[in-house]
């Protein structure tokens, strides 16, 4: 074969991929160029501590195997030597992202265990911390996606913003990161004066930001060909896989525990869910997963603008905190929505002080879990942008 | 359909189901069963079980034989759930893969195997997946037994309990 010839083959194989799947029959022909690649543990765009295994063919991928497990710490097993109220600092640290979140998630499995009625207003002060840290979380989600496929400035707007709401959850309960703020039956502190003032100007300056980020990262030709059309999920694979969360809903199934199986007083709200709908590519892709996010952003502002116009203002927060938990023997599995997708608890109880049996059902988990699936055939670099998509805290994977 | 019509639908298919009254009626099945049932669960048209939520590995305590497996499964497209408690002997547990039925249960199988040693049978890739490949017995279980040294280095216990 002339070298002439080589060349135009290699180009025509280029154009017929270009940006497309290989299928399936040309990632069986073996050939000798088979490697294993391994990325990680300690690696920038694996978002922690997570090892990649893959096996490429050149640039293509054929099989990835996740390797989880280094920040592991067996919390579940340390729960049931703790009580329930000394359990919280530990599901703190398990999504360090969204902390106020899991909290909320574990306080409702708990008062269903017990049947505890909260107050309004720590329902409210509930939902409006939850929805400041989803908005902080997807911040930081789709800040890293843009660092991962190459954009820099986003990335520090992003930050800037969500350092905002860091102030002033540590206005609000003295910590930054690990709140350890949402209590059984309450919560730790009531707000602060001129907290609800602070958070209205919040949600005026954070309003108009969105807007830029659309006009830096979202609609910015470069990440829309990075991520249109590439690591599709089909819906029925991400049921099946337990994929939920903006990564569900990006593969346009409408599906939300606040709206569908709803907890606390999500059902006073009025807020849309977005779906992905395939606007740059397909139904699924990264742009859609993004995109969900970004979209969230507006509807929890909203969340939380409703909640502070609608909050009772006066009340105790201490009114329903038991003074010492101790369900009865029974367990309850309950679930809610955490930034990251369909958190749940399954907590058993034989009666005594500390759980017999705690467990945290993590949404990341079950997102890593098909990577191997959704990435076979795309290139080394797609590889890289399909998990930024995700999501994953590998702190919640681990455990 | 609600709680008490999913579990006499079972009940009119499979007659060894038992149903736990204290525990918020979930369904109890022997492990030579649940084959059978879990592809029933999936494939029938009015249940349709198509999400699996989570699945738990327990131990019911030092005293009990058993370890147990529980299956929280949802319906997207009906809306309801149901909960299924399988217990498996200590001395040889053993119990059917779902992973095929619900490809989640890949990884949370690996996970209750590598916590609690449960085998299951059929599962294509069955390793730990938390805990490294060297580690000794299954710490979730009640009579497990912290280990004092790892690869040479001396564990210290600072102190007994909690405070």
């Amino acid at each position: 074969m002339s070298f002439q010839k080589l060349g135009m083959e290699l180009l025509l194989i280029k154009l017929k991929m270009g940006g497309n799947k290989i299928n399936n029959q040309n990632l069986n022909n073996n050939t000798d160029e088979e490697m294993v690649l391994n990325i990680g543990p300690q690696h920038p765009s694996t978002h922690g501590v997570l090892r990649l295994k893959t096996i490429t063919d050149g640039e293509i991928i054929k099989k990835i195997t996740p390797y989880i497990g280094y920040l592991h710490r067996c919390f579940e097993k340390h729960c049931e030597n703790l009580t329930y109220e000394q359990a919280i600092p530990f599901i703190d640290r398990c999504d360090y992202i969204g902390s106020m979140n899991n909290d909320f998630g574990y306080a409702v499995a708990v008062e269903k265990l017990m049947d505890i009625k909260v107050p309004e207003k720590v329902e409210y002060i509930r939902v409006i911390v939850a929805e400041m840290n989803r908005i902080a979380s997807h911040l930081l989600a789709v800040g890293v996606f843009g660092l991962d496929v190459g954009a820099v400035t986003p990335f520090v707007y992003c930050f800037r913003d969500r350092e905002r709401i860091l102030d002033l959850f540590e206005m609000l309960c003295g910590a930054r990161l690990l709140y350890n703020y949402i209590w059984v039956g309450g919560v730790s502190h009531d707000f602060p004066i001129g907290w609800v003032e602070k958070t209205y100007d919040f949600l005026d300056y954070f309003e108009p930001k969105i807007i830029e980020t659309n006009d830096l990262l979202t609609y910015n030709k470069i990440f829309i060909e990075r991520t249109a059309d590439v690591g599709v999920i089909p819906p029925e694979v991400a049921i099946s896989y337990g994929v939920t969360g903006p990564n569900l809903r990006g593969s346009g199934v409408k599906w939300d525990l606040r709206k569908n199986d709803t907890y606390s007083i999500y059902d006073k709200f009025d807020f849309d869910i977005p779906v992905g709908t395939g606007a740059m590519g397909t139904i699924g892709d990264c742009w859609d997963r993004y995109y969900v996010r970004i979209r969230e952003l507006e509807e929890s502002l909203k969340i939380i603008r409703q909640a502070l116009d609608q909050m009772p203002r006066d009340g105790d927060v201490y009114e329903s905190m038991p003074k010492k938990i101790r369900p009865k023997a029974g367990h309850i599995y309950s679930r809610t929505e955490s930034p990251r997708g369909d958190l749940g608890f399954y907590i058993e109880s034989d009666g005594s002080a500390t759980p017999s049996r705690l467990k945290l059902r993590s949404p990341a988990f079950t997102a890593l879990s098909c990577m191997d699936e959704i990435s076979k055939g795309w290139m080394l670099a797609d590889m890289l942008t399909i998990l930024g998509s995700l999501d994953i805290v590998l702190g919640e994977i681990d455990r | 359909m609600n709680n008490t019509e999913i579990i006499k639908k079972i009940k009119s298919s499979f007659k060894n189901v038992s149903v736990d009254e204290n525990h918020s009626q979930r369904i109890i099945v022997s492990s030579n069963e649940w084959e059978e049932l879990s592809k029933f669960l999936k494939n029938d048209y009015e249940l349709f079980f198509d999400s699996m939520m989570c699945i738990t590995g327990i131990d019911e305590g030092i005293d009990s034989t058993n370890l147990g497996v529980v299956y929280n499964l949802h319906s997207m497209k009906y809306n309801h759930k149901i909960e299924i408690y399988i217990p498996v002997d200590k001395n040889d547990p053993k119990i059917f893969s779902v992973e095929k039925i619900w490809r989640m249960a890949e990884w949370f199988e690996r996970e209750i195997y590598d916590m609690y040693g449960i085998v299951f049978e059929g599962h294509s890739d069955l390793r730990r997946i938390l805990l490294p490949d060297d580690w000794e017995g299954f710490p979730l279980r009640k009579d497990y037994e912290f280990p004092k040294t790892w690869h040479g280095i001396v564990v210290d216990k600072i102190k007994d309990g909690w405070e």
